[in-house]
């Protein structure tokens, strides 16, 4: 199985037409999932350009997307000034899974936006985030194909480039991932790393989880605490940004350590606190992971 | 973007807020005819991007031109947190009867706007959050519905009993909110909110952020960007859209995600080396970033080798591999440079590479190890 996206997703981009979303809309096909409408106000009734001489129809609005095509997920590459209201369409429209590529997202377009999605019964995942892969099912967003192959481990980040880092290292070492799940380095986002663990737990073919945070906020000190009050599989860690000075914004809008709450030093002693093994650098997050599998079949 | 407070009480005063005068000098000269203007005591007031300026001697009273100018020479130029003093505020002292704290942020938990209040000013307020929660206050505002009146009385409630002021504070906490909103603000802070010894409220010291993604929808707001007080690299990479933090080491870092630029520092310490930088050269980066990039760190005189660390997603090996052959060309780069470039047209990069005499490392731990031991190695 797999969590958030598999066979039976069906995908409308939004904002397929532009350079974002015209270039990754490409690749989301030649991995082989479903994009079943794209949108682009002003551009309805023309047609997507997928490979293999694939059309994929344009509409102006999600709401005629969604009734055209029955679109169950949306991936949103809008500019950051028109995104937030684009996923408050997707939300609208009745789109159940609305994954925001985008970064740089006003943060109170977003406070509106995530209050009206749960309003409408939608998980956003995102903003700022590198989507989402089941490898071998689907994949929504901006992860390569390339890195992933199926297997056992879930995997959750806050950060785009540092999951490859770590799923490419858990590849080459032959560990498969069941999926690969980008929340994103906004202060506000949509799904955290405890709604991720509730699906994992829930998935049933998940047998470890890497967890990968960073500096700001206390999202890894809670899912620490459910992890340990919840969680039967077995979670390894990584904190990225133990070098990272107080006060400054680090890249992610939400990588930053205000006063002292939300260090790397923190969140590793809540980790370890909690049973969570902790890798000190990435490539230790194979063998970890190794360790638990084995344990687990031993 | 953090901006000073004599540009917060603009904002504030624009939204109806009950702000005592004020003006910026940058000399004495200008301090003690802006201080005869107001007549009485002032006080002359350190404008930099810092807390504790009071604690750092950054905040005088003065009841004489003499005092005014002894104060504005002492303070301009005086360093508080490494910010050099350029600007002071004059602005007429007040008699203060009773001093508070009102507070507006995003907070991550609830994902919305979030009051903060408490009858005791003049505070730490993060320190209080610890120490006595029970002191403050908080109410987060539903972004479905705003802020509405008797939360706003709710909130002035628990700072005054007199209902004259009760009355003046709800109205300030709803014009808060409303400046809150409508300069994209993250962060503003009144602290103190004082009651005089005629019955006024007023807002007497105010900070305030504004989301960096909002600046868009606000050019006047751009304006109030202090130039002096960002590092000239910093604003140098800000401009092309590149993260930049300087930091004290000497081993220079260009990666792409912040993610993976903040792993890489600390893999940088882990092998005994120090980061002299925070970089992410960002997603979809074209070679003329690349070069920007380098300028950037080949201007930090303490970084003695440059290392990439390049996972191309979005970004391809290809355009970096590109940047870092152009640069070589256009600037004159004495550090070594040590590479990792996999990812998005890996190939394509590592040939334009080793086109140009460079060979890079495939894995991230290889090739901060080679950095930090050209580091010791001189």
């Amino acid at each position: 199985m797999a969590i958030l996206v598999d066979e039976n997703t069906k995908l409308v981009v939004q904002g397929i037409t532009g350079r974002d979303g015209s270039f990754h809309t490409l690749q989301i096909m030649e991995y082989g999932t479903a994009v079943v409408a794209g949108v682009t106000p002003g551009k309805g009734g023309q047609t997507f350009q997928g490979p293999g001489g694939l059309g994929v129809p344009i509409f102006n609005s999600m709401d005629e997307a969604v009734a055209e095509t029955g679109a169950n997920t949306s991936v949103v590459y809008v500019p950051p000034a028109f995104a937030a209201s684009a996923v408050e369409e997707a939300a609208d429209a009745g789109i159940s899974l609305v994954v925001a590529i985008t970064e740089g997202i006003p943060v109170q377009d977003m406070a509106r936006a995530h209050a009206f999605a749960r309003d409408r019964g939608a998980r956003v995942l995102g903003p700022n985030c590198p989507g989402v892969i089941s490898p071998g099912k689907a994949k929504v967003g901006i992860i390569s194909g390339d890195i992933v192959t199926p297997g056992p481990v879930g995997v959750i980040s806050r950060s785009g480039t540092l999951t490859y880092e770590a799923v490419m290292l858990l590849t080459k070492a032959g560990v498969g991932q069941t999926t690969c799940v980008g929340i994103g380095g906004d202060p506000l986002i949509g799904t955290n790393f405890v709604d991720v663990l509730e699906a994992f737990a829930a998935d049933g073919d998940t047998e470890a989880i890497v967890m990968i945070g960073e500096i700001g906020g206390t999202d890894e000190q809670e899912a620490a605490e459910w992890v340990s009050a919840n969680l039967d599989i077995p979670v390894v860690g990584f904190i990225a940004g133990q070098t990272a000075p107080p006060g400054r914004r680090m890249g992610h809008a939400g990588a930053i350590i205000s006063g002292s709450s939300g260090t790397a030093e923190d969140k590793m002693k809540a980790f370890e606190e909690n049973g969570i093994a902790v890798a000190e650098r990435p490539a230790d997050i194979v063998g970890l992971i190794q360790a638990v599998l084995s344990a687990k079949f031993a | 973007m953090n901006i000073h407070e004599y540009q917060a009480k603009e904002i504030l005063r624009a939204n109806g807020i009950p702000v005592p005068p004020g003006e910026v000098a940058t000399t004495p000269d200008e301090a003690v005819s802006i201080a005869e203007r107001y007549g009485g005591t002032v006080v002359v007031k350190a404008q930099v991007h810092s807390g504790g300026r009071g604690k750092a001697g950054g905040v005088k009273l003065a009841t004489t031109a003499a005092e005014v100018r002894e104060h504005a020479e002492a303070i301009l130029g005086m360093t508080i947190s490494d910010l050099t003093v350029e600007k002071i505020l004059i602005t007429p002292a007040e008699d203060i009867e009773t001093e508070a704290y009102v507070g507006i942020l995003i907070d991550r938990k609830s994902q919305a706007a979030t009051f903060m209040v408490s009858a005791e000013g003049g505070i730490d307020i993060e320190q209080v959050a610890h120490t006595d929660p029970d002191a403050i206050r908080k109410l987060t505002v539903d972004p479905r519905y705003g802020l509405m009146n008797h939360q706003a009385y709710w909130l002035a409630n628990s700072l005054y009993d007199d209902p004259a002021l009760v009355k003046q504070a709800a109205k300030i906490i709803r014009q808060l909110h409303a400046a809150f909103t409508s300069s994209g603000a993250s962060m503003i802070e009144i602290n103190p909110l004082i009651t005089t010894t005629s019955g006024e409220v007023k807002a007497i010291d105010a900070k305030m952020t504004i989301d960096d993604s909002e600046l868009f929808r606000h050019p006047e707001l751009v304006e109030y960007r202090d130039l002096s007080a960002e590092p000239a690299p910093e604003t140098k990479a800000r401009e092309a859209d590149l993260s930049y933090v300087k930091l004290e080491g000497n081993v220079g870092c260009c990666v792409n995600g912040a993610g993976l630029a903040m792993a890489t520092m600390d893999l940088v310490k882990y092998y005994g080396g120090e980061p002299a930088n925070f970089l992410d050269i960002g997603g979809s980066s074209n070679p003329e970033k690349v070069v920007t990039a380098l300028e950037i760190i080949t201007s930090d005189p303490n970084v003695k080798v440059i290392l990439f660390n390049i996972f191309g997603g979005i970004t391809r090996c290809d355009d970096v591999a590109r940047g870092i052959v152009e640069a070589t060309k256009r600037i004159d780069i004495t550090p070594p440079i040590v590479i990792r470039l996999i990812g998005t047209n890996e190939k394509e990069g590592l040939d334009i590479l080793e086109e140009a005499g460079f060979t890079a490392f495939s894995s991230m731990d290889e090739v901060v190890e080679r950095a930090v031991q050209m580091v010791k190695t001189g």
